[in-house]
C-alpha cells in the first residue's frame, strides 16, 4: 500500500498540465496539440475501497453478502465488493435524508461554500487521476488512453462546470397582478437517488452527484454491478474533500435489489438513471407507483448518422467510424445506422471496412491496443446474437462478425453493408462494435427514416451545405444533434433524449433544473409600484 | 455586521474561527532583482529559529532578516507556522515577481515590467504615517497607448486569449484565486500601508471579497449563454455573447485591490482585455497582482496595468479610440469627465460606480440595538471613505433621543489609531486634500447649525486622522446633509411618517444605496420599492456579495456591477441571423 501511494504522488506532477485543453470524449478533438501526456498505467493498483459509503463511513452489507467484481480483458476477479440491498439502501437514506435536515451545515452551506467543495473535489481527483484511470481501464475494459484522458477529463470539467453554478442558481421576483410582492426560491429538491451504467462509470457518477450536490440535495448512489471501483475511491475524496456526513452515500449492489429500493423509496424525492430503456421504464413506473419521485432518464439509442454526398469524406469516414467503434460501441449514443447517400455508397463502403480492419484488440492497458473487451458475458452474448441476426436477415457481412481471442470478452470489429431499415440490427441498441451502414437518395426520405425509431438520444449530419445542416438538425427528432462532428459531449450543453430515449436532461444549464423544486413566494403588500 | 461581500460572517458553521492574522511588519517595499531561493535558504531556518524561541519564552516574536539583494523583512507574528508561512510568502513574492533592479514600482504591460516613457516617477505615501513607501512609474498617454496596443494584440482574432476554451478562462481566474489566497497577508500589508486601513480590514473584508469576486467570476466564464430565437420568416436565429474588447478599469483608493477585482474579474470571464490605471494614492496592491496574473499565465496583454493620474493617464484611456468599454469607480465629478470622453471620442461603453449620500432610515419599531451598530458601522467603516456611507441617517421622532445618545456612545468609543495595531477600527484619511475637505465640511456643519455631539476635529497628534464625528439636529439642506463627505462623519436627521422620509431620502441626485431598519414587513417592502437606490439594505448595511448586483440610480453611476448583471457589461450581443432554403421540408 505504502508503494501504491508513492506511485500516487508521483503521478500528481505528471498530470499537471493543461488539463483544461483535455478534449472531452470527442470522437475526434480539434486541439490534440494541447493533451497531457498520457502516463503508463498502474501496475500493481490494489482495491481498497469495496464497502458501502454511508455517512462519510464505510459499511459492511446488512446481509453479510458480497459480489465478485471483474476484469472483463481477462475474466478475472479483482476483488469483492459489499453488496448492498433494501436495507443499506434504508441506512444510507436515513443519512441523506438527516444530512438535509434544515438547519444541518448542509443547508446552512452558503452556496459559493458547496462550490469551493466541488472544486476541491475536482483537485482531489486530478491528483488521483492516474488511480482513478487505471481503475476505469481494468474494471470497464476501458482502452487505458481513453479513460485518462476522456474519461477523467471529463470527470474534471464536470466538477468544475457544476462548481461554478452553485452560487448562480437564481430565483426571479416576479411583476404578480394585484397588491402582491412574488419571489421564487430555486430550493434542492431533497435526497435524490441516483442508479448508474458501466460505460462510463465514473463520468456518469459526478454527471450525476456533481449537478445535485451544487444545486444543494443530498444523494443515494447505486452504481453499476459491473463497475463500482471508481465511485468508491471517489467516496474517499469526497470525505477528504470535507463534504458533511451524508451528503454523498454509495451503495454499490444489484438493480433488482439496491436500484429497486431507491426507484421504489418513499423517502426519496428524485431518482436519475443511466441505462437501458427497459430498465428506465421500470425505474418510472415504481417511481409512480410509490411516491411520485421525480425523474429523469438517460436511456437508450439507435442513433443515425447521416452523411450527404457532399461531405468531406475522408473527415467523415473517421468521425462516422469513431463515432460507433468508441469504447468497443458500448455507448448510448453509438452512431449505430449510418445513412450514407447513394452516389458515394460504395466507395464510403469499401473505406469504412479498411478502417475497421486495422483494429488491435487485447488488453486495454496495454499500449498500442485499440479495442477491448466488451463489459461482461450477457452482453457478449447479446452482441454475437444480433451479429448473427444480421447474417441471417440478409444484411452484407463485410468485415468481423464473430468473437475474439480465447479468453475476455472480445468481439472483432464488424460491418454490414446493405442493411435495411427492418432488420434487427437497424431497429435494436446492439451496443458493440457492430456498424451498420445504410443507403439513401433523397432528403426527405433520409429524414424519415432516421426518425422511424423510438428511441431520439442523438444523430449525426456530414454535410458541407448550410441549408442542409440546419434543415435536417431541426428535422431530426432527438435530444443532441452533431454537425460535422460526433460526441462532442460537454459539461456546458444539455444532453439527453427525445422519444423513448430519456426524460429530463443532463448538464447544462438545462440539468440544473432537473434539481431544484420552485417555491413561489407572495406577500401581500399595501400598494404596489412598478 | 454584515460587511463588503459578506466576509466577516458568513464562516461555515462548523469550522473554527482562523488565528488572527499579522500584518507584514515594515515590509520593505523596494523590489529588487529577483532573488534565488538558494540564496534565501541560509536566511530561512534562522529567521524561524530566532522567532521559535521567541515563542518559547512566550514573547511575541520580531525577527529581521536581510536578504543579501536588498530585500529587508522584518515579521512580527505569534502565531510560529504564520509566520514561517507569511515568510514564504514574502520571500516568494520578492523571487517570483521579476522585478527589473530598481526602487521604484514599474508599469505591467505584456506581463512585462516596463519603465515609464517620459521617465517620470511619482511617490506613494503611508498616510498614517506620512512617510514615502516607494516611487511608482508615472504612466502617461504614451504609457496609456503602449497598454492598448498589447491589450489589442492579445484581442486579436485567433490570438491565445480568443481561442482558450472558456472554461479554461475561468480556471485561469480560479488560479488567480488561489495565488490571491497564498498572498494574502501580504496583499492586505500592502493595502494597510498605502491606504491607511485596518489591517484586519484589509485581511478579512477587501481580500476575502476579492478572493470569492475572482472565484464567482471564474464560474460563469464557460456560463454566458446566447440564445436561439424563434423570428418570423423561414430563418435560424441566434445571438452570440461575444466580449466587447479591450477595456479601461479605473480604480479608486478606497478599495483599491477589490475594486480592481470587481472589474478584472467580469472583464477577464467574458473574454476581455484590460488597461488599468490603479489610482495614484493606491497602486501597489495592483502592481503586485499584476506580477499574479503573470504567474498564473494569463497570456500577455490580456492584462495591463498603468499606474497615474487622472487627469493625464485616466484621461488618456477614457479618451481612447481603441478602448472598447471603460469602467470607472470613483467621483460623481470625474465620472461626468470619464462619460463625456467616451462620447467625445469612440462612444465606449461606460460603466461608472460613482457617489452616494445613502439614506439609513430608522424606524421606530425597529431592533435600536441593531439599528445603532449597522448605522455607525455603515458609516463610519473605512473611514468613512465608502460610496456607501451611511452618511444620511433618518431616525423616527420617537426614538430619536435615544438613537442620537446611542450613537455618539459608538462613536466615543470607537478605536482610531495606527491601522497595524490589531485593535484599530480607524485609520487615517487617505491624504491632506480629503483631510482639508472632511474638516470644512464639519464646520459647515458646526455654522449652519447642527448639534456637534461628539469629534467634529482632527486628531491633535497625528496627521490625517480625524475624530469620529457625530451630528445631530440635521436638517436636509445644511451642506453635511446633502454632500458626500467621504469621512468619519455622522448626521442624524429626524423623520415623522414614511411618506415624508421617503421623500427626503430621494431628494437628492445621488441613489447609491438605502437602508432600512423595521421588523414590520410591509413598511420593509414598501421602502424597499420606494427608495430610489441601486440596493436597498433591510435590517443589515453594507451587505454586498459577489452574486448580487451593484450600482446606482441617478448620478450615482451607469451599469451595475457584480453578479450576473455584471455580464451585460462587459459582452456585445450578436445576432446571427441565417436565411433558409424554402423549398426545404
Amino acid at each position: 500500500m505504502e508503494n501504491h501511494k508513492t506511485r500516487n504522488g508521483s503521478s500528481a506532477k505528471i498530470c499537471c498540465v493543461a488539463l483544461d485543453t483535455v478534449p472531452y470524449q470527442g470522437a475526434e478533438s480539434e486541439m490534440s496539440s494541447s493533451q497531457p501526456d498520457i502516463p503508463a498505467p498502474l501496475t500493481n493498483l490494489k482495491f481498497q475501497y469495496t464497502k458501502i459509503f454511508i455517512n462519510n463511513e464505510w459499511h459492511d452489507s446488512v446481509s453479510g453478502k458480497k459480489f465478485p467484481v471483474f476484469n472483463p480483458a481477462t475474466e478475472e476477479k479483482l476483488c469483492e465488493v459489499e453488496e448492498g440491498d433494501k436495507e443499506d439502501v434504508n441506512k444510507a437514506v436515513a443519512a441523506a435524508r438527516q444530512a438535509f435536515q434544515l438547519g444541518s451545515p448542509w443547508r446552512t452551506m452558503d452556496a459559493s461554500e458547496r462550490g469551493r467543495l466541488l472544486y476541491k473535489l475536482a483537485d482531489l481527483v486530478e491528483r488521483d487521476r492516474l488511480i482513478l484511470a487505471t481503475m476505469e481501464s481494468m474494471n470497464g475494459g476501458k482502452l487505458f488512453s481513453n479513460a485518462y484522458l476522456m474519461d477523467l477529463g471529463g470527470c474534471l470539467k464536470t466538477l468544475r462546470y457544476c462548481a461554478g453554478w452553485a452560487d448562480k442558481i437564481q430565483g426571479r421576483t416576479i411583476p404578480s397582478d394585484g397588491n402582491f410582492f412574488t419571489y421564487t426560491r430555486h430550493e434542492p429538491v431533497g435526497v435524490c437517488g441516483q442508479i448508474l451504467p458501466w460505460n462510463f462509470p465514473l463520468l456518469m457518477f459526478l454527471w450525476k452527484i456533481a449537478p445535485a450536490l451544487s444545486c444543494g440535495n443530498t444523494v443515494v448512489v447505486k452504481p453499476a454491478e459491473q463497475t463500482p471501483l471508481s465511485a468508491l475511491h471517489v467516496a474517499t475524496l469526497i470525505k477528504e474533500a470535507g463534504f458533511p456526513p451524508g451528503v454523498v452515500n454509495i451503495v454499490p449492489g444489484y438493480g433488482p435489489t439496491a436500484g429497486a429500493a431507491i426507484s421504489s423509496h418513499m423517502d426519496i424525492d428524485k431518482v436519475a438513471f443511466t441505462g437501458s430503456t427497459e430498465v428506465g421504464k421500470l425505474i418510472k413506473e415504481a417511481a409512480g407507483k410509490s411516491n411520485l419521485k421525480r425523474v429523469t432518464l438517460e436511456l437508450g439509442g439507435k442513433s443515425p448518422f447521416i452523411v450527404f454526398a457532399d461531405a468531406d469524406l475522408e473527415t467523415a469516414l473517421e468521425v462516422t467510424h469513431q463515432a460507433l467503434f468508441y469504447h468497443q460501441g458500448q455507448c448510448c449514443v453509438a452512431a449505430s445506422r449510418l445513412f450514407v447517400e447513394e452516389s458515394i455508397y460504395d466507395e464510403f463502403v469499401r473505406r469504412s471496412v479498411e478502417r475497421a480492419k486495422k483494429y488491435v484488440l487485447g488488453n486495454p492497458l496495454t499500449p498500442g491496443v485499440s479495442q477491448g473487451p466488451q463489459i461482461d458475458k450477457e452482453q457478449y452474448e447479446k452482441i454475437l446474437d444480433l451479429i448473427e441476426s444480421g447474417k441471417k436477415e440478409g444484411a452484407k457481412l463485410e468485415c468481423g462478425g464473430g468473437p475474439w481471442g480465447n479468453k475476455g470478452y472480445f468481439i472483432q470489429p464488424t460491418v454490414f453493408s446493405n442493411v435495411s431499415d427492418e432488420m434487427r440490427i437497424a431497429k435494436e441498441e446492439i451496443f458493440g462494435p457492430v456498424q451498420q451502414i445504410m443507403k439513401f437518395k433523397s432528403l426527405d426520405d433520409v429524414i424519415k427514416r432516421a426518425n422511424n425509431t423510438t428511441y431520439g438520444l442523438s444523430a449525426g449530419i456530414f454535410t458541407k451545405d448550410l441549408d442542409k445542416a440546419i434543415t435536417v438538425s431541426a428535422a431530426l427528432q432527438s435530444g443532441t444533434v452533431w454537425v460535422n462532428c460526433y460526441s462532442v459531449v460537454s459539461p456546458q450543453c444539455p444532453f439527453g433524449g427525445f422519444k423513448m430515449s430519456g426524460n429530463g436532461r443532463e448538464m447544462g444549464e438545462y440539468g440544473f433544473h432537473e434539481y431544484t423544486e420552485v417555491k413561489t413566494v407572495t406577500v401581500k403588500i399595501s400598494q404596489k409600484n412598478s | 455586521m454584515a460587511t463588503t461581500n459578506g466576509a466577516v460572517e458568513n464562516g461555515q458553521p462548523d469550522r473554527k474561527p482562523p488565528a488572527l492574522p499579522r500584518p507584514i511588519r515594515n515590509l520593505e517595499v523596494k523590489f529588487t532583482k529577483a532573488l534565488s531561493f538558494q540564496k534565501l535558504d541560509g536566511h530561512i531556518p534562522r529567521a524561524r529559529d530566532a522567532l521559535s524561541s521567541g515563542f518559547h519564552t512566550g514573547v511575541w516574536g520580531e525577527c529581521a532578516l536581510t536578504c543579501p539583494a536588498g530585500a529587508r523583512l522584518l515579521c512580527f507574528d505569534p502565531i510560529r507556522c504564520r509566520l514561517a508561512c507569511f515568510l514564504g510568502n514574502v520571500i516568494k513574492m520578492v523571487s517570483t515577481s521579476s522585478f527589473p533592479e530598481r526602487a521604484s514600482f514599474p508599469i505591467f504591460i505584456n506581463n512585462e515590467w516596463h519603465e515609464s516613457k517620459s521617465g517620470k516617477k511619482f511617490a506613494t505615501y503611508n498616510p498614517s504615517t506620512l512617510e514615502k513607501i516607494c516611487e511608482v512609474e508615472e504612466g502617461d498617454k504614451p504609457d496609456v497607448d503602449k497598454a492598448v496596443e498589447a491589450a489589442q494584440a492579445a484581442f486579436q482574432r485567433g490570438s491565445p486569449w480568443r481561442r482558450l476554451d472558456a472554461l479554461s478562462r475561468g480556471r485561469l481566474l480560479h488560479q488567480l484565486a488561489d495565488l490571491v489566497e497564498r498572498d494574502r497577508a501580504v496583499l492586505a500589508t500592502l493595502e494597510t500601508m498605502d491606504s491607511g486601513k485596518p489591517f484586519l480590514h484589509a485581511f478579512f473584508i477587501d481580500l476575502e471579497g476579492c478572493i470569492k469576486t475572482l472565484r464567482y467570476f471564474a464560474g460563469w466564464a464557460d456560463k454566458i449563454q446566447g440564445r436561439t430565437i424563434p423570428t418570423d420568416d423561414n430563418v435560424v436565429c441566434f445571438t452570440r455573447h461575444e466580449p466587447v474588447g479591450v477595456c479601461g478599469a479605473i480604480t479608486p483608493w478606497n478599495f483599491p485591490l477589490l475594486m480592481l477585482v470587481w472589474k478584472l474579474a467580469p472583464a477577464l470571464c467574458c473574454g476581455n482585455t484590460v488597461v488599468v490605471k490603479p489610482a495614484e494614492q493606491t497602486p501597489l496592491t495592483a502592481l503586485y497582482l499584476g506580477s499574479l496574473i503573470k504567474e498564473v499565465g494569463f497570456p500577455p496583454g490580456v492584462v495591463n496595468i498603468v499606474p497615474g493620474f487622472g487627469p493625464t493617464a485616466g484621461a488618456a484611456i477614457s479618451s481612447h479610440p481603441q478602448i472598447s468599454k471603460i469602467a470607472f469607480t470613483g467621483s460623481t465629478e470625474v465620472g461626468k469627465l470619464v462619460k463625456e470622453a467616451s462620447s467625445q471620442s469612440n462612444l465606449k461603453r461606460v460603466t461608472l460606480e460613482l457617489g452616494g449620500k445613502n439614506p439609513c432610515i430608522v424606524c421606530a419599531d425597529a431592533d435600536l440595538d441593531l439599528a445603532v451598530e449597522c448605522a455607525h458601522q455603515g458609516v463610519f467603516f473605512n473611514q468613512g471613505q465608502c460610496c456607501t456611507a451611511a452618511s444620511r441617517v433618518f431616525v423616527e421622532e420617537q426614538v430619536y433621543a435615544d438613537f442620537v445618545r446611542r450613537s455618539v456612545e459608538y462613536a466615543k468609543k470607537r478605536p482610531v489609531g495606527d491601522p497595524f495595531d490589531v485593535r484599530t477600527e480607524q485609520g487615517p484619511q487617505i491624504d491632506q486634500k480629503q483631510f482639508n475637505k472632511i474638516l470644512d465640511l464639519i464646520d459647515s456643519g458646526k455654522e449652519e447649525g447642527a448639534k456637534l455631539e461628539c469629534g467634529g476635529s482632527a486628531m491633535e497628534d497625528r496627521g490625517l486622522f480625524i475624530k469620529p464625528t457625530v451630528f445631530s439636529e440635521v436638517t436636509d439642506t445644511m451642506r453635511i446633509a446633502r454632500e458626500e463627505i467621504f469621512g468619519p462623519v455622522q448626521p442624524i436627521l429626524k423623520f415623522k411618517s414614511i411618506e415624508e422620509v421617503i421623500k427626503r431620502a430621494n431628494s437628492l441626485e445621488y441613489g447609491l444605496t438605502a437602508a432600512v431598519f423595521t421588523k414590520n414587513l410591509d413598511k420593509a417592502l414598501k421602502l424597499a420599492s420606494a427608495l430610489e437606490a441601486g440596493t436597498v439594505w433591510i435590517n443589515c448595511y453594507n451587505a454586498l456579495y459577489a452574486q448580487a448586483p451593484f450600482g446606482g440610480f441617478k448620478m450615482s453611476g451607469n451599469g451595475r456591477e457584480l453578479g450576473e448583471y455584471a455580464l451585460t457589461e462587459y459582452t456585445e450581443v450578436k445576432t446571427v441571423t441565417i436565411k433558409l432554403d424554402d423549398k426545404n421540408p
